[in-house]
């Protein structure tokens, strides 16, 4: 049995699964306006946590988050369930596909048998859509693909119970009720906006936000120093890899944010909006250069080019231009509300 | 970014159905989604993870050959695995896993047992037993 479901790729298996599954049920919804409502762009740097050895950056909020602002401002009932058994997560599953429900499934990607061998890293929260079943091959539609996949069944129980860090325990979502295929997308993009600043520039801990990027500038410049050359590359080349690695369209979603802005602007009739829209892809377009530069640098062994003093400064000069962007954001909010 | 700045530097994804999506301007400054077989910077990332993966399971590697490790030891290295993780996937105590790391006590594990390590690791017996 197969669900005639929609799939279009998407930059993020996160917002890309959440628009697909709300364009089944009639909600026109883009990944960039899913990213915005959803308050999806981010920027956090926790030395405290390591992962293989390594200092956490991540350009995003924590893995389900964004999914549930949106689904909660756009009034979509969903239901959610983690399970014990494989086999009863399995029968679970299938029951929702023979009434015609496509199901959300948070897996691993160590498993994935799509996944080129070099992206397979113990990551355990991706996002895809079961759309189908047909002699025991489920139909999947994950949004870093083109085209739709296929995983068995013991794959897909396999990766649905992955171990490591933060096991998905064979999550699954789906949509238990829309209450109307238009939502108010207004509201949704407003307070979407107001989180985010707030976000960005208000959590009063030294590793979030626009924060974040200022201290992870300040200890770049000791890297050389504290951790030697190689370790110090392995960083940087982490980094790179959380900015660029599939799923975030480019610039850590700073292009995907602008193209939201971009969307808001004729949604809410505000065209100072694309004005916004255009300074992000500026902020974007740094990050980018950022990124060709801290990758010359490895690449090129030996003859120095961007010194970490010196890509450390562009790190700065990012965060200052995030912290005056959020803020005029902030004020134009603000502005147009009253009014 | 415009649209004909995406980069389009294969290494890793050209043979395979992902693509990376951009968000990038058109001719008329709207913004649209482009595809994308990878970005010179992030294949330079990615690749010096991996060597450095490499790197650390060949020392691994050569306490193998040198008849230390058993050759369980390289390969769980190599997939980025821990004795925490194989024995959730597996179901094998963490301290039995830690004595099959030896060398001598891998040695005297039968067929049938071995088979679970290969089984979790998606690889044949042979491999297994080969580093």
């Amino acid at each position: 049995m197969k669900i005639d479901f929609k799939h279009s790729p998407a930059a993020h298996c996160e917002s890309g699964v959440t628009s697909n599954m709300l364009r089944f049920y009639g909600i026109n919804i883009s990944e960039p306006m899913v990213l915005g409502i959803g308050a999806g762009l981010f920027f956090s740097y926790m030395p405290f946590i390591r992962l293989h050895g390594m200092p956490v950056i991540s350009f995003r909020p924590l893995p389900g988050h964004i999914f549930s602002r949106v689904t909660k401002r756009l009034n979509v009932k969903m239901k959610g369930r983690r399970f014990l058994n494989r086999d009863k997560s399995m029968r679970a599953l299938d029951k929702l596909l023979e009434q015609g429900i496509p199901v959300g499934n948070l897996v691993g990607v160590f498993y994935l048998p799509y996944f080129p061998k070099e992206y397979r890293f113990h990551f355990n929260a991706h996002n895809i859509c079961i759309t189908g079943k047909e002699n025991n091959v489920y139909v999947v539609s994950d949004p870093v693909s083109p085209t739709t996949n296929k995983l068995t069944y013991d794959e897909l129980k396999r990766v649905r119970f992955a171990k490591g860090t933060y096991p998905p325990f064979g999550k699954m979502y789906w949509v238990k009720k829309i209450r109307t295929t238009t939502p108010d997308l207004k509201s949704g993009i407003i307070s979407g906006i107001r989180l985010n600043c707030k976000r960005m520039l208000d959590i009063p801990l030294p590793y979030f936000g626009v924060k974040g990027i200022f201290l992870l500038a300040s200890k770049m410049r000791d890297w050389e120093k504290k951790l030697g050359t190689k370790k110090a590359a392995l960083q940087l080349a982490q980094l790179i890899r959380m900015l660029e690695e599939i799923g975030t369209g480019g610039a850590g979603f700073r292009f995907m944010y602008a193209a939201f802005l971009q969307e808001a602007a004729t949604v809410l009739a505000w065209p100072e909006l694309r004005d916004y829209s255009m300074q992000m892809t500026k902020i974007g377009d740094l990050w980018r250069n950022f990124s060709y530069e801290a990758a010359h640098k490895f690449k090129s062994r030996g003859e120095n080019i961007c010194s970490y003093d010196q890509l450390a400064d562009k790190l700065v000069h990012i965060a200052d231009e995030e912290k005056r962007f959020f803020t005029q954001l902030r004020d134009l909010v603000k502005r147009n509300e009253r009014n | 970014m415009k649209k004909e700045e995406v980069p389009q530097d294969g290494r890793f994804l050209e043979s395979t159905n992902l693509r990376d999506i951009y968000y990038a301007l058109d001719e008329n400054g709207n913004y649209c989604q482009v595809q994308s077989i990878g970005w010179e910077a992030k294949n330079e990332a990615l690749s010096l993870t991996w060597e450095n993966i490499l790197d650390e399971a060949e020392s691994v590697r050569k306490e193998v050959l040198a008849g230390e490790k058993s050759p369980l030891a390289y390969h769980i290295q190599v997939r980025l695995f821990d004795v925490g993780m194989l024995s959730a996937y597996s179901g094998i105590s963490k301290k039995t896993i830690k004595k099959h790391l030896q060398a001598k006590e891998f040695e005297r594990l039968d067929d049938a047992f071995l088979e679970k390590y290969a089984n979790t690791l998606n690889m044949t017996l042979d491999e297994l037993k080969k580093v």
